[in-house]
């Protein structure tokens, strides 16, 4: 056994060691800011709290973004370090895709029905 | 038959003896051919009970060698049938002048270029790609096979229950006349009640599946399961164009899956997502079935270009130019193929700023690929290259492919599309980049790798028949559509007024002949080469002086793979081992633990077929049943925690100590 | 030459070895990896679908709209099932890792609960609306709501299943490696679709019923 083949198995007990579950302290500290983060969005809509539905849209989707990461975090336990990085990376790539996609098909789509709409020769003229 | 039709309606949905064309001479003709080969073949197969041996060792087994060499053989038989297709067109296309209205009716001629299109990308193309990857990514990072072999099996059994489908319309029912991606509003209940785009579905749905899961194994088994010592950037290059295909695969499969889903819950559901009604909107499915579909063809390419690489440095006998390079580049094209999607419908009507968007980023993603280009030619340059065949396709590649990469960047400009759109111009484009490319790729790649898989060389002879045959049929073929498409001739036509077009298609049917003497002439060769392989037998598992590992066992490899898992301390292994010295153990071999051959590969997909098969025709007890099935089978394979076997140590002496004696009788 | 049990080559620069003398027996290293890719996949179909109700969000067609059909009273119990259904899932991990099996079963048990309760209770409403003549044929909106929120929907049950099975599979083994593989992986699936649920909610429901 040389040196590089211990550090091999040394790699292996180590995945073994992190694919922990977390503690019960992360697993409550997760759930109690899922509630709040749930239960203040209901509230902002159902309360009309404001007036401006834009405020309140930009509130939901903030929430919401920080609610994901919550979950991430405390109960898919994901890390930097886990499968050495791999996890993280997919998950980024695939968030990257996700935006690209979402964020392209609207773009696409809004565009297509403000040119494909009946208008105007008026309204060509100022065409995206 | 049955005096109650409601009966019949409950036990056999909307099939009935009318489905069965038997008043179309050219399908009865094929029907008549298919059924007696058939029978001829399994008929042989009981002669010679050969049924055992199949089942045994080939169709349930998990080992990724021979579930990538019968993803070859599935991807050579659609070859066939492909082409058959496309001959058709081409002799359509070449004789509908006029008067002559030709030999195919356009109910029939518009199944053809349909079928033709989802055969070779999805049953040609695809498997060949996979398995190749199948078959060599596992022996180049030196693992004993991928990281989840009885999902590979069960991707294989998916893939051919695709195929499978597919050929079934040819015989009961039809096909989709839509074109290959059945863009609505015309793939849409009220345009095409029929079962033909049912038949697409479910043929890609069930495929689908199979490739997804095909592709999560392979990028797990490329990031586990490499040898020590093989960082990522020394791992060969054919392994990074790998991983960056199935990393693709998984990203975009899901999105073919979703679209396809919808479009079946607007035909079977009544839903509004692409009608022209009630809120739905058609373009939406052009959107999203692009975001797949752009991804596929750096699918299909990429591996292409891992062949290529390994092809260029083993027979220039250097390393290849540029390593780092190469990897970045690909790694590029993974993410900006993600960014092109709306050039394939640049036409659709969105505004100048997201047309100007997306043909820059069109234009940026040839930057990347060129940068390949250059290093082939770097590794070339200065290099004692040995043209055997494998160089000589990819010599053709390297011309080939700049051609119809510079029509690509042409299309790439919108005004220039506008003009272009859907014309045969385009048509020619992406055959020259998907024949030039992924098909010259894998002829390469079959001609390199087949004396490994199977212990002996092709003859040289009958390959070089092929290559001449497909090369120069290639430009015969497509050169003239360039000419057609600039001159403004729409694609997916069969007739046309204007004679003068006439030589053109004339010239293309002959350049398909020549294609098709290319394929005889591969067949041949195979023929040959199994006829003469004692002749052509390779003792060393190393008769190209290659590079990477998966030279460094015995040809064909043993079950195992290495007998000791290879450490590695530089990129191209084998030839740094070759270089330092290195000696073939004999001595101290170990029992070795492998995974167990499974039926239950075999088993779940056919049930999934099935269930596709009884979703196109309304069957839908049968659906129900055989949906359950797959479920409860599934589950009971779950129970089985008896996975592994080991192969004891002496097996392993014996077969080792056999390549042994071969290697010393060769010296 | 090579030294036969230890592959080490003498003579060159350094001593260097090409092969692995001993094997560390069967590594089981790739499930988990495997299985979040396919979760990734699958979040490209949500992806997918999420686009859909985007795009279609305000095709209604002369139909009914989100202000008038969404009960934001049962959404947000329907919310409260599935997060409750996580801590309970986690709860049955930490039991599972300090290798009691009836506790595990028992919070599995719990969590397949709460999920049937969430299951039961999105029918409950989709019965509703077709009831009230807003189905999915009714327009791209409601096409697009009926997909996303049966898919999610469809991937609980699929969810229930799976833990069935795995709860008979510990019964009959207990907590055996593989079983603990499985019942990981089926922690990072459950947890997986409460994140999806969040952009359900927030974007489904929350911001279509603002005016």
């Amino acid at each position: 056994m040389s040196a590089a083949d211990n550090s091999v198995h040394v790699q292996v007990l180590h995945d073994h060691n992190e694919a922990g579950h977390g503690s019960l302290k992360g697993y409550v500290t997760g759930f109690v800011c899922s509630v709040i983060l749930t239960a203040v969005p209901f509230w902002l809509v159902m309360a009309h709290v404001f007036e401006n539905t834009q405020v309140t849209a930009f509130l939901i989707m903030g929430l919401a973004v920080i609610q994901i990461v919550v979950h991430m975090v405390y109960f898919l336990h994901m890390n930097t370090q886990s499968e050495g990085g791999w996890t993280m990376l997919a998950l980024i790539f695939t968030l990257v895709l996700v935006a690209i996609a979402i964020m392209g098909s609207l773009w696409i789509m809004y565009h297509l029905n403000a040119n494909m709409q009946v208008m105007s020769v008026h309204d060509m003229g100022s065409m995206p | 038959m049955f005096s109650n039709l409601d009966l019949q309606k409950l036990i056999f949905g909307r099939l009935s003896l009318e489905a069965i064309p038997y008043h179309e001479p050219i399908l009865l003709a094929t029907f008549a051919g298919v059924g007696v080969g058939g029978a001829a073949l399994l008929g042989a197969l009981t002669y010679f009970r050969l049924w055992g041996y199949l089942w045994k060792e080939w169709f349930t087994s998990v080992d990724h060698k021979k579930i990538g060499i019968m993803y070859m053989v599935l991807a050579l038989v659609m070859l066939l049938r492909g082409f058959a297709d496309a001959l058709m067109m081409r002799t359509q296309q070449s004789i509908a002048f006029g008067d002559n209205n030709g030999f195919l009716p356009p109910h029939h001629y518009d199944q053809v270029f349909t079928a033709h299109g989802v055969i070779m990308i999805f049953f040609m193309a695809m498997p060949f790609v996979t398995g190749l990857m199948n078959f060599v990514v596992p022996l180049q990072i030196g693992a004993r096979d991928v990281a989840f072999p009885f999902l590979n099996n069960f991707s294989f059994w998916m893939t051919v229950g695709g195929a499978v489908t597919v050929m079934a319309s040819l015989f009961v029912g039809e096909f989709a006349r839509t074109g290959w991606l059945a863009f609505p509003p015309l793939s849409e209940a009220a345009y095409s009640p029929g079962v033909g785009v049912d038949y697409y579905i479910w043929s890609l749905q069930v495929a689908g599946i199979g490739t997804l899961l095909s592709g999560i194994n392979l990028i797990a088994t490329i990031v586990k399961m490499r040898a020590p010592g093989m960082t990522m950037m020394k791992m060969p290059v054919f392994c990074w164009t790998s991983l960056c295909t199935n990393v693709l695969i998984v990203a975009s499969f899901p999105v073919l899956t979703a679209v396809l889903a919808l479009l079946s819950l607007d035909r079977y559901v009544g839903t509004n997502f692409f009608t022209n009604d009630l809120g739905g909107n058609p373009m939406m499915y052009f959107n999203l079935i692009w975001v797949w579909g752009h991804p596929e063809v750096y699918i299909l390419i990429l591996p292409a270009f891992g062949i290529f690489s390994e092809v260029t440095s083993t027979f220039c006998g250097k390393r290849l130019f540029g390593y780092a390079s190469m990897v970045y580049a690909t790694v590029v094209i993974t993410i900006l193929s993600y960014l092109v999607w709306l050039h394939h419908f640049f036409t659709m009507g969105s505004g100048a700023s997201v047309n100007s968007f997306f043909g820059i980023t069109t234009m940026i993603i040839s930057i990347p690929t060129g940068a390949k280009i250059f290093n082939w030619l770097f590794t070339m340059y200065r290099g004692r290259i040995r043209f055997e065949l494998p160089m000589m396709w990819t010599v053709a590649f390297m011309f080939t492919f700049t051609i119809g990469g510079m029509t690509g960047v042409l299309l790439a400009v919108p005004p220039a599309d506008f003009m272009l759109h859907n014309s045969l111009f385009l048509v020619a484009h992406f055959h020259n980049v998907i024949i030039g490319g992924v098909f010259f790729g894998v002829m390469a790649g079959i001609s390199y790798w087949f004396p490994k898989a199977f212990g002996f060389k092709l003859d040289p002879f009958w390959g070089k028949m092929s290559f001449w045959f497909w090369v120069v049929g290639f430009y015969f073929a497509f050169m003239p559509l360039y000419v057609l498409g600039l001159m403004g001739v729409t694609r997916r036509l069969n007739h046309f007024d204007d004679p003068n077009l006439q030589i053109w298609f004339v010239t293309a049917a002959f350049g398909a002949l020549l294609i098709a003497a290319g394929i005889g002439s591969f067949l041949m060769q195979l023929f040959v080469s199994v006829r003469n392989r004692e002749a052509l037998r390779d003792t060393t598992g190393d008769p190209w002086n290659g590079r990477t590992l998966e030279w460094s066992t015995s040809s064909p490899p043993p079950e195992y793979n290495f007998a000791f898992t290879p450490m590695i301390h530089d990129l191209d292994a084998w030839s740094d081992m070759k270089q330092r010295g290195y000696v073939r153990p004999v001595h101290g071999y170990r029992s070795i633990h492998m995974p167990k051959s499974t039926g239950a590969g075999v088993i779940i997909a056919g049930l999934c077929t099935v269930f596709g098969l009884a979703m196109i025709w309304y069957i839908w007890w049968l659906a129900a049943l055989s949906l359950l099935g797959a479920l409860v089978a599934t589950i009971v394979h779950t129970f089985n925690y008896d996975r592994d076997f080991t192969i004891p140590d002496y097996e392993v002496v014996r077969v080792e100590d056999r390549r042994t004696r071969a290697l010393l009788a060769k010296v | 030459m090579s030294h036969p049990t230890t592959g080490v080559v003498a003579g060159s620069d350094q001593d260097l070895q090409f092969y692995v003398a001993e094997e560390h027996g069967h590594a089981e290293g790739g499930t988990m990896l495997g299985f979040w890719i396919y979760l990734m996949s699958d979040c490209l179909i949500f992806a997918v679908l999420f686009a859909c109700y985007g795009v279609y969000g305000r095709s209604y067609a002369a139909g009914p709209t989100p202000a008038n059909l969404f009960d934001l009273g049962t959404v947000a119990l329907n919310t409260s099932m599935l997060l409750l259904s996580s801590i309970t899932y986690g709860f049955a991990m930490l039991s599972m890792e300090k290798n009691r099996i009836g506790a595990t079963q028992l919070w599995l048990l719990v969590t397949g609960l709460f999920g049937v309760a969430f299951v039961g209770l999105e029918l409950n409403e989709f019965v509703h609306l077709i009831h009230e003549g807003a189905g999915p044929q009714r327009s791209a909106f409601l096409s697009a709501f009926f997909t996303l929120v049966g898919t999610h929907g469809l991937h609980v049950s699929v969810g229930i299943i799976w833990l069935m099975t795995l709860m008979v599979q510990v019964a009959q083994r207990g907590l055996v490696p593989e079983n603990k593989r499985r019942l990981m992986c089926l922690s990072m699936f459950w947890h997986f679709l409460d994140v999806v649920w969040i952009g359900v909610f927030s974007f489904v429901y929350l911001l279509s019923v603002l005016p």
